[in-house]
């Protein structure tokens, strides 16, 4: 469906809001390389970009979003500290009919600042909150924040074996794995009960036996490969279960959802130690909201926001959900460090950005 | 008005699909020189058969093109995009059955289950570079099933055929692939993860959604009291 002349009106408004504060102004590719996608995010991506093949560069993607091209030139010839926009169509494959968009504008912004965390974050929310501000829309605009920061702490803070710890934070944005990685650690559960029987196996004979026993080996993981995992299950399997008090600690953290001063009050509450650097950061982070005129007693944090969609952040996240108009969220983002490091080759910069969806801003205003 | 059949037109699937319509006391068969696609229908008024290819029948079911259609359920969850939005499942049929499973090297003694493959996805990627791949032509069902489970850090190769001999081939490290008996994947020194397969495949007999209904209803609530199915509330 083209834009609308209110979708682009409001996307030139947006994008002006943004220039006023002093961001640079850049544009990206719409056809992307794959690789650098599908390293980033997996196989999913394919579920959800377009892909298709040009005859020299290979396979391609529609832009699926402005973030990891923005980054990639960023590092490579960007000075520091530096605040981009954007405005351009996004793609996004849907699979039911008649669903969602599949092309849509956003407008963004970036901001790669490694001097104030806290305060670069606040920038970001605070300069997306009062572009949405003002408005008169047909549903209240409510503000949701996270921290993948807070999430990663508790994992690391957990008393697991580095190669556990590893497992668990590989799957900190598949919440479903990380249950099931959880309970396997507390030596219950069935993947508990199939990797048992799995080690009672392997304790049977030396694992080039046990290879040798069960076929030739073909592909290209070796006997090498395998009896290295091998080694790592056996001593898995005497590696002391995860404490069910730990375990209750995790819960209490996931199931937080509440005003975000009241949020922090209780995550301090729990008295885990591993927690208090990243708690504060979250408090700088809202005292940083806070001078910027956003009231932090009221803004709503939940533990979990973000873990489902939004890959590549590794900390603040946040969006803008429009109560009960069944869209998707008007805004989104998040501070992506990690992502600045993947894609820097060996150098990084902390960085935070969003984006806003004119097209959905446009919508809610004219429905008044 | 007459209500369209779309049936496989060859081999075991059109053979057991004329046997469970005959069971049912409904004649189906095929119409004329042995190569012409065209049928014939004894025993029910108002039934039209359509002899068309097992894979096409899900694209047609979807345009609407015919209004019933029988063929294999793992096509059309593989063909179509939010298929149970497309087709409505009648019956299942009670024959062609396969499963769609994930297959490993034999040899790979430390990989029984998903959770399994998923770390030794990991340790991969860490020592060669690249994604774990994954042979299969049934991308859909496969990544669906492997986001539901939470498995990352593989990617799927197209493979259109002879599947079971691409990690041989060193063109994947793993296949996804439709088996009855897993004796090909056996020979080809693979083994099926345990737990659940992707998708336990029969024969199903399938309405269309968005078939043109308003004269070809009233035939199909005769024909689905004639064969005992129950009709979803949209087709009752």
């Amino acid at each position: 469906m083209p834009d609308t002349a209110a979708t682009l009106a409001t996307a030139a408004r947006l994008s002006a809001h943004f220039r006023a504060a002093g961001a640079v102004p850049v544009s990206a590719d719409i056809l992307q390389p794959a690789e650098t996608l599908l390293d980033l995010y997996g196989e999913d991506i394919r579920a959800r970009a377009y892909v298709t093949r040009d005859p020299v560069a290979g396979e391609m993607m529609l832009r699926p979003d402005f973030t990891v091209p923005v980054v990639q030139a960023h590092m490579a010839n960007g000075a520091e500290p530096a605040r981009y926009t954007y405005e351009g169509a996004v793609f996004r494959k849907q699979e039911a009919p008649g669903a969602r968009a599949r092309e849509y504008l956003q407008v963004g912004y970036e901001l790669f600042d490694r001097t104030d965390p806290a305060a670069a974050d606040a920038e970001v929310f605070a300069l997306i909150a009062t572009a949405l501000e003002g408005l008169a829309l047909r549903a209240t605009l409510r503000p949701v924040t996270g921290d993948i920061g807070v999430l990663r702490a508790a994992v690391a803070g957990l008393s697991l074996s580095d190669h556990r710890r590893a497992a668990l934070m590989r799957h900190i944005w598949r919440p479903a794995r990380f249950r099931a990685l959880i309970e396997r650690f507390t030596g219950r559960g069935p993947l508990a009960e199939a990797r048992a029987a799995l080690t009672d196996r392997l304790r049977a004979a030396p694992a080039q036996a046990l290879i040798a026993e069960a076929g030739p080996v073909i592909g290209l993981r070796g006997a090498d490969e395998i009896a290295a995992r091998v080694a790592a299950l056996l001593a898995d399997a005497d590696t002391p279960p995860l404490p069910a008090a730990e375990v209750a600690l995790m819960n209490a953290i996931l199931s937080v959802a509440m005003p975000s001063r009241a949020a922090l009050e209780h995550l301090r509450a729990l008295e885990w130690s591993a927690l208090a650097p990243a708690l504060d950061r979250l408090a700088r982070r809202l005292d940083a909201l806070d001078a910027r005129g956003v009231d932090t007693a009221a803004l709503r944090f939940e533990a979990s926001f973000g873990r489902s969609s939004m890959e590549y952040y590794d900390g603040f996240v946040f969006g803008f959900v429009a109560e009960g108009a069944g869209l998707p969220p008007v805004a989104t983002g998040g501070r992506y460090d990690a992502l600045t490091a993947v894609l820097g080759q060996g150098r990084a910069i902390p960085a935070v950005g969003g984006v806003i969806r004119p097209a959905l801003v446009a919508a809610l205003e004219g429905a008044r | 008005m007459t209500l369209s059949l779309g049936v496989p037109s060859k081999g075991r699937l059109m053979e057991q699909t004329f046997d469970w319509f005959a069971d049912r006391g409904i004649t189906l068969r095929r119409a004329g020189a042995d190569r012409e696609y065209a049928g014939a229908v004894e025993g029910f008024d108002g039934l039209r058969l359509v002899l068309l290819s097992a894979g096409e029948i899900p694209r047609d079911l979807a345009a609407g093109r015919i209004h019933l259609g029988v063929t294999g359920s793992d096509l059309v969850r593989e063909g179509l995009a939010d298929w149970a939005a497309q087709v409505a499942e009648l019956a299942p049929m009670g024959f062609g059955h396969a499963d769609l499973v994930i297959a490993v090297p034999a040899a790979w003694v430390d990989v029984d289950t998903l959770d399994d493959l998923d770390a030794a996805a990991a340790a991969f990627r860490a020592r060669h570079g690249f994604r774990l791949r994954i042979a299969t032509k049934y991308h859909r069902l496969v990544r669906d099933h492997l986001r539901a489970h939470g498995v990352a850090d593989y990617q799927l190769v197209d493979s259109q055929g002879a599947t079971e001999g691409t990690v041989k081939n060193l063109t994947a490290e793993a296949v996804a692939d439709i088996t009855s008996t897993g004796a090909t994947l056996r020979d080809n020194h693979l083994k099926v993860l345990h737990g659940p397969p992707v998708h336990a495949s029969q024969a199903t007999l399938f309405a269309a959604s968005g078939a043109d209904w308003t004269e070809a209803r009233a035939v199909l609530v005769r024909l689905a009291a004639r064969l005992g199915v129950a009709l979803p509330d949209t087709f009752g």
